[in-house]
């Protein structure tokens, strides 16, 4: 056997060179430090994704994306595929986990100010598929056409026919008409198997392919004190062996999650009845929707939920550009700015979460 | 030989004209049957002006019923004191289904808790708007819901 595999690797190795990948893997240190920690949440990300795809071409064999099959294909999983029901509780909870580790990678990507030169395409990819994972949220969520899915979905598209000018437009671009009908659920379909899925993948190949090409960022007072003081360990074989062992754990967290909290299914959605009492985003979108309910209908001679669509499409803007305006931490001294704005989003972020838990 | 190169000049100028021209209608040639493609087409509504929301007796007093009309719902209710009502039952804030509150004597969105009275004016929580009314006559045992002109 072993020696079958070692034939196998010099036949490929003599057509396309792998000992120079081998070398280059070789040479690609990690840095070692108190935080070090946060290194391993964008590869846990990655892990989360990877289970998305793979639970999500096996639902794809048995869910049927049409207003009056959805809900009950989805009921046939759960009820007479065999692990049906363990393969969807997997995907929704690897969906909500894959958010919660990328939000953890993005604060602690922040917060270290990684995303400073040369760094500023990694931060920009990382950004956009932080908003296309909210994105995969978002339309997956309408997926199993039950009354809070439904409710939420008109919710969530009618937000969005706020943004001034182009507002109309979009929201009937997303519903795919006028209304939340079953065009809105094959639109949400598409996006969330094909269109989604694609486009992260081009950003996904760049993102890693510049944390490969670049090497871990440091943190900056360790830039400061010269490499030779530094520790440090190989990516290959050593930081990769940790990850991959994070990877199992998360895995088992996973497992636990899925196997004692199964997702539910609900009511299957009905447009002739009223919508049902405890209607809520997923808990990502949570702190924006209690934010906008804060405002008044009316701030000078704007809708207030208008302002607030507004000021949360700018807060985005500006945080995917922090590589861009954050010129102290570019000339390489300290930004202190930059660390209270940190500290005020996750807090905002969590208070205006746990808000809108409690209401 | 000045001349020579003016005109090679006009020439290579006229080429670039009419290939980023040719580009140009590609890309359009591409893009604006791609972007029509997208653009859910509008599907004429069977205009509906008035539908039959069942027998009396069929709705009791104190309570509320979403009734189809044509492709929208609307809010049907029997009052206690016996006056039947209907409303566009589409919330004016967000977009969810109203529903009759009969124990507050309100209609009510449980989306963001919009409360509006049996008038159909919009009283607490975020909506915008009063919710538009609808005509109702009982024709024998038949209630008719009609919208108003």
């Amino acid at each position: 056997m072993k020696k079958f595999f070692l034939n196998l690797y010099n036949w490929i190795d003599e057509r396309v060179k792998l000992e120079d990948l081998v070398n280059f893997m070789g040479k690609k240190y990690v840095p070692v430090h108190s935080r070090s920690i946060w290194y391993y949440f964008g590869g846990v990300t990655l892990f989360f994704f990877i289970i998305q795809v793979v639970t999500g071409i096996l639902l794809l064999f048995y869910y049927k994306a049409s207003a009056d099959l959805a809900f009950e294909s989805i009921q046939f999983i759960m009820s007479k595929v065999e692990f049906g029901w363990l393969v969807r509780s997997i995907h929704t909870w690897s969906a909500n986990l894959f958010i919660l580790a990328a939000f953890i990678h993005m604060f602690s990507v922040y917060f270290e100010r990684s995303y400073r030169k040369p760094r500023e395409i990694t931060w920009i990819t990382g950004m956009l598929m932080f908003f296309l994972g909210l994105g995969f949220g978002f339309s997956g969520y309408l997926l199993p056409w039950n009354e809070l899915a439904f409710f939420a979905t008109k919710v969530g598209s009618d937000i969005l026919g706020a943004i001034p000018l182009i507002g109309e437009e979009l929201k009937i671009f997303a519903r795919g008409g006028e209304d939340v009908t079953g065009a809105t659920l094959s639109r949400m379909f598409g996006f969330h198997v094909a269109l989604f899925p694609a486009i992260f993948t081009v950003l996904l190949t760049i993102h890693l392919l510049l944390v490969q090409r670049q090497g871990m960022s440091q943190p900056m007072e360790m830039v400061e004190k010269e490499m030779s003081e530094e520790k440090k360990m190989p990516f290959f074989p050593n930081f990769l062996l940790r990850d991959l062992l994070f990877w199992l754990i998360v895995l088992n967290v996973l497992a636990i999650l899925a196997v004692f909290f199964p997702s539910e299914l609900g009511h299957k959605a009905d447009p002739f009845a009223p919508a049902p009492e405890g209607i809520k985003p997923e808990w990502y979108f949570l702190f924006m929707f209690q934010a906008l309910k804060y405002l008044p209908a009316h701030v000078l001679f704007i809708e207030g939920e208008i302002l607030g669509i507004l000021l949360f499409g700018a807060a985005g803007i500006l945080w995917l550009l922090v590589p861009f305006w954050d010129k102290k931490t570019a000339r390489g001294q300290k930004n202190k700015f930059i660390t209270y704005l940190g500290i005020f989003s996750v807090m905002f972020i969590i208070v205006f979460t746990i808000l809108g838990w409690l209401t | 030989m000045e001349n020579n190169n003016n005109s090679h000049k006009g020439r290579r100028n006229f080429l670039k004209y009419v290939l980023n021209g040719g580009l140009a209608g590609f890309a359009i040639s591409i893009f604006y049957p791609l972007v029509s493609y997208l653009k859910p087409p509008k599907q004429e509504d069977v205009e509906v002006s008035s539908i039959s929301a069942g027998k009396l007796d069929e709705i009791e007093k104190d309570t509320g019923k979403i009734i189809q009309f044509g492709t929208k719902p609307v809010l049907l209710i029997r009052t206690q004191n016996d006056k039947l009502l209907a409303y566009d039952a589409i919330c004016t804030h967000l977009d969810c289904t109203v529903q009759y509150k009969s124990d507050m004597g309100i209609i009510w969105c449980a989306c963001h808790n919009g409360k509006y009275d049996l008038s159909g004016r919009n009283i607490a929580g975020p909506p915008p708007k009063p919710l538009q009314p609808y005509n109702v006559v009982v024709k024998g045992d038949e209630i008719i819901i009609s919208k108003q002109s």
